[in-house]
């Protein structure tokens, strides 16, 4: 080590910095820093890319102090059960101060990228006038901002490359924020307007395409009519990355011959999404490209039914990638195991959240998938029933999952055949898959899975458990077991105080922790939070009836707690108490 | 009755939830008196604001409906807002003389042509003759029997399919029924007679 140190710091600092270049993960960055002072200074200024995976770990002023470097800044806010409206509206996640800072200190931002925050008109507006090199932005399930924020990104952002919007709750002002893209804009990559709700000017939208020769991803939403698209890809045939806005038209009518006509030439296109208004008959048209996919989102076509999916998957021979909806059925997921070779990731999520009763998926459809295809190495499935013999067969079919989320709609139906629970399926997929990072458990679960769990899953991140387990048991497990667990959120589970208080500094090494419905009481929050100064212990209280701080036997109905460099966060509304 | 006393009452004889949810048939729930399952979440009355009430729970929110927890399944609510927006008009298909209904989404065609093909494909024994121009008629092949489309509309009143624009049948159509051509002249009739439009000639 010592000679290994003398070597390396016969390098000069450049020589160590153009080596660091070639290291853009940032976990690798973090390692490298560890190695010694020399590296950990070389490696902070040269990091271009700083990811913080939750906002309240650290605040702006620290990480400008330690990146005065960096370009690009990705923000993780709230917690994930926010995505289920688990977490109170106004619980926090504002990019406002961070936008400030960077702006004061002179930080030459080019991308922002921002999941489950908070996103005002003024941040964007503040955003777009700070940093004249600014190209990319991609806000994933953001709120609140409206199409005036867009238009000032839109008006300001001179070299804008990216604008990617996923899932947003944005509020449409039905306003003109996409003419306001200036003439002189013509940088623009990739565009994905998908989420919002109102109608673009077509005739700004096909004058922008057209002036954007670079162009390789475009979204539309779902106001964008048929006739629009059609027009659009004449001028830019060369996309990799549709998403279809309306897709209804008659199929016996001249704009559609023209719209078929001219998807033949996007020979280019890899991969497709939209067909939230669909009419079936006009699905033909893109068989053509159907052969080049790779990846494919169909989640938000409710309208497209099983046999037209089957016709369509049926030429994707290419996919590597599918989302789609449960309408799919275990037949349409036997085609795409027999088609797909290639697959590597699969999520089919429910069509009927209403509880109509319309038919789902079983444990017959993974099992094919398991079978057909040898790649498969992410998924999440949402299912009607699973058994411990399907589990089983699908652990020894794919041993390379990296990602596997299960949710049964029931969240604590057990075994369809012998009714027991599914410790036994999921313990199958722990032992088998030694590369897991992700496990998502439903049905009925004992103590007994989070024991194979605890015991198998070295590689494990992130769990999410819901209705599950017996006791303390079941948690302990989990926490004395899964040493690389980064995450953990639990709800509606029997796990209490033992659990929570037996290793306190575990937590310092994950992320987060999120427990609600538990065991767990305002006593223990109060006495974790005592006993660890860097963990902020946040409690949500939603009763707005109570005068004053529940009893320490009281259960907490909602608990987060993270680690932290900056202790209590200031921006905390008044129902969420830090202990 | 305390929260712990309910819940015991809830497991000692598992088969009297009618909300069971967890566990057709005999299987045991583990005994525990503080777990939680499923099935109590939903039945549970969460609101007892008795002294021994160990439970700082959220006062504010409605219980939920029977059979759904707020979040599950994981769907994230943008999605669920998606799906919810999508234009969709089913309206029931009956054929004269066919044992079963069908239902079909009219939103997703855009003229009566498109209709009638979907009949077509959806009654496979039938096929499309255009025999006069604003009439086509449907017809079995096997027998020879002659269909003509139908629907009832907004006030009741059965009408034949294709006089008025198509976003206008769209709008208005409630249900859908092939008539054989037969029994043309009886709905007639009992359209033209007073009382109600209704259709009474199934």
């Amino acid at each position: 080590m010592c000679l290994f140190q003398c070597i390396m710091n016969y390098f000069p600092e450049e020589v160590l910095e153009h080596v660091f270049d070639f290291l853009t993960s940032h976990r690798d960055r973090n390692a490298v820093s560890l190695v010694c002072k020399s590296w950990y200074n070389v490696e902070r200024c040269s990091r271009k890319k700083v990811f913080i995976g939750n906002c309240y770990a650290v605040n702006p002023e620290l990480v400008i102090a330690r990146f005065p470097r960096f370009q690009s800044l990705t923000l993780k806010g709230k917690p994930h059960f926010a995505d289920f409206n688990l977490v109170p509206h106004d619980w926090g996640g504002y990019v406002q101060p961070w936008i400030e800072a960077l702006a004061k200190n002179g930080i030459s931002l080019e991308e922002l990228r921002l999941k489950r925050m908070v996103v005002s008109d003024e941040s964007l507006e503040l955003l777009s006038k700070s940093f004249p090199n600014f190209k990319s932005l991609t806000l994933v399930s953001c709120e609140g901002f409206s199409t005036d924020g867009l238009a000032a990104i839109a008006s300001n952002c001179r070299y804008l490359r990216e604008l990617d919007l996923q899932e947003n709750e944005v509020d449409d002002r039905k306003g003109h924020w996409l003419s306001c893209f200036p003439d002189s804009c013509t940088s623009l990559v990739s565009l994905n307007f998908a989420c919002l709700k109102g109608e673009v000017n077509a005739a700004a939208l096909e004058r922008l395409i057209a002036r954007c020769r670079n162009l390789k991803s475009l979204r539309l939403n779902h106001a964008v009519p048929l006739e629009t698209l059609q027009k659009i890809l004449v001028q830019a045939p060369q996309l990799n990355d549709l998403g279809t806005g309306s897709f209804v038209n008659d199929p016996y009518s001249e704009s559609y011959f023209k719209l078929k006509a001219v998807l033949q030439k996007c020979t280019s296109v890899k991969s497709l999404s939209g067909f939230l208004d669909v009419n079936p008959r006009c699905l033909p048209s893109i068989y053509p490209i159907c052969t080049n996919l790779t990846s494919l989102n169909l989640s938000y076509a409710p309208g497209i039914q099983s046999n037209d999916l089957i016709k369509l998957i049926v030429r994707c021979k290419k996919l590597e990638r599918l989302w789609i909806l449960d309408t799919i059925g275990d037949k349409g997921l036997e085609v795409v195991a027999a088609t797909c070779k290639e697959l590597q990731e699969l999520r089919v999520f429910p069509s009927d959240l209403h509880g109509v009763g319309n038919a789902a998926v079983t444990e017959e459809g993974l099992v094919a998938i398991s079978a057909g295809c040898p790649k498969l190495n992410s998924i999440l499935y949402f299912c009607q029933q699973m058994t411990n013999a399907a589990l089983i067969t699908v652990a020894k079919n794919c041993p390379n999952f990296i990602r596997f989320r299960l949710c049964t709609l029931n969240p604590v139906i057990p075994d369809a055949v012998t009714n027991q629970p599914l410790d036994d399926g999921f313990g199958a997929i722990v032992q088998s898959c030694k590369g897991l990072k992700r496990l998502s458990v439903s049905g009925l679960l004992t103590d007994q899975v989070f024991l194979y769990i605890g015991m198998y899953a070295e590689q494990l991140e992130m769990l999410s458990i819901a209705f599950a387990g017996d006791s303390d048991k079941g948690m302990l497990y989990v926490l004395n077991g899964c040493k690389k667990l980064k995450k953990l959120e639990i709800r509606d589970s029997p796990f209490g105080n033992m659990a929570l208080l037996s290793d306190v500094g575990k937590y310092e090494t994950m992320r987060s922790l999120w427990m609600s419905s538990c065991e767990v009481t305002y006593g223990a929050c109060k006495t974790l939070a005592e006993k660890m100064p860097r963990l902020n212990v946040e409690v949500i209280n939603e009763n707005e009836e109570m005068e004053g701080r529940p009893k320490d036997k009281h259960r907490v109905e909602k608990m987060y707690l993270y680690r932290t460099l900056v202790g209590a966060r200031k921006d905390a509304p008044p129902f969420v108490w830090t202990l | 009755m305390s929260l712990n006393n309910q819940l015991e009452s809830e497991y000692s004889g598992s088969l009297k939830t009618e909300l069971t949810l967890g566990l057709p048939g005999g299987a045991q729930a583990p005994k525990s008196a503080v777990k939680r399952g499923f099935s109590d979440t939903v039945d549970l009355n969460l609101y007892t604001n008795s002294e021994d009430e160990v439970n700082v729970a959220t006062h504010t929110q409605p219980p939920p409906a029977k059979g759904q927890v707020v979040g599950w399944p994981p769907v994230r609510s943008y999605m669920k807002k998606k799906m919810m927006t999508v234009n969709c008009k089913y309206v029931k298909v009956a054929v004269d003389g066919a044992p079963y209904l069908r239902k079909l989404d009219l939103q997703i065609y855009t003229s009566y042509k498109e209709l009638l093909v979907a009949f077509q494909n959806m009654f496979t024994c039938l096929t499309i003759c255009n025999v006069i121009a604003n009439e086509s008629k449907i017809v079995d092949i096997s027998n020879g029997t002659e269909y003509l489309p139908a629907y009832e509309d907004k006030d009741g009143d059965w009408m034949l399919v294709g006089d008025v624009p198509w976003n206008m049948f769209v709008e208005s159509c409630k249900r859908l029924r092939l008539i054989k051509s037969c029994e043309k002249l009886k709905l007639m009739k009992s359209s033209a007679s007073l009382e109600t439009s209704s259709s009474t000639s199934c």
